[in-house]
């Protein structure tokens, strides 16, 4: 049974500043373990977008990232809201995010979408009032 | 074109990444929205934006973005300079608005990349 790497993250709340930190993290453990340029883009930019929108709606929360050699997943599970309708935070420019959000350069409506782009898969787990967990796999 | 080549049209400054400057970039985004950037934006890119936080530096690192131009005279704090200087990023900065650079470097060649 091949080795499985895998590494955990806490997202803080209220940061937005260090928002994107553990992303950067994963980014430059795959490089180090020679995960291909692509794999790696896909990775980077469905967990940030990821950890974006924990620190936006969720008050931060844990991420995992399980790197086998042949698939990367990402798992995020926070104690936030929960989403009340997946379909339509599906949809490209459905945005919840508070103006505040938007000034920073996000709320766009693009964060769930842009996940589902560029991961291979793509589960949503939700209950309102408890939290979400969202797995996403990129294979390599 | 090279950054150099783009600096030189938009009459930039460079704030962070002088030894970089030849480096080559095959197409540009121009948004203030970071999750739009992330969306449609290609590798070997330039990134055009007026917003001013980190975050603008941890886009173009996911991304592997080459060169930030700040349009419109935004001056990026220290904090921002450094964490670009640590992802090897060239940063330029241009008096230009948004429309006229990004009008500007589409004249001279470099365009959005297929959609």
């Amino acid at each position: 049974m091949a080795d499985v790497i895998a590494l955990t993250y806490e997202i803080s709340p209220d940061d937005f500043t260090r928002a994107g930190e553990a992303s950067s993290d994963v980014k430059s453990k795959l490089k180090q373990v020679g995960v291909s340029p692509a794999a790696i883009r896909k990775v980077a930019i469905a967990m940030y977008e990821g950890e974006i929108n924990m620190v936006i709606h969720a008050e931060g929360g844990k991420i995992t990232v399980e790197i086998s050699p042949t698939e990367i997943k990402m798992i995020l599970a926070d104690k936030g809201p929960g989403i009340p309708d997946i379909e339509q935070a599906m949809q490209a420019g459905w945005s919840t995010a508070p103006d505040e959000v938007r000034s920073l350069g996000f709320g766009a409506g693009m964060g769930l979408p842009n996940m589902k782009k560029y991961t291979d898969e793509m589960n949503i787990e939700t209950t309102l009032g408890v939290g979400t967990t969202i797995t996403m796999v990129v294979k390599i | 074109m090279t950054v150099r080549d783009a600096m030189n049209v938009l009459g930039a400054r460079v704030l962070v990444g002088e030894e970089n400057l030849d480096r080559e970039v095959r197409s540009a985004c121009g948004s203030d929205m970071m999750s739009d950037v992330l969306a449609f934006s290609k590798d070997h890119s330039i990134l055009l934006t007026g917003l001013c936080n980190p975050q603008v530096i941890r886009t173009a690192e996911m991304l592997d973005i080459v060169c930030i131009i700040f349009v419109r005279g935004k001056k990026p704090d220290n904090t921002i300079l450094e964490m670009a200087k640590e992802r090897d990023l060239v940063v330029l900065e241009t008096g230009h608005r948004m429309f006229s650079s990004c009008g500007m470097l589409y004249a001279a060649g470099l365009h959005g990349g297929a959609i």
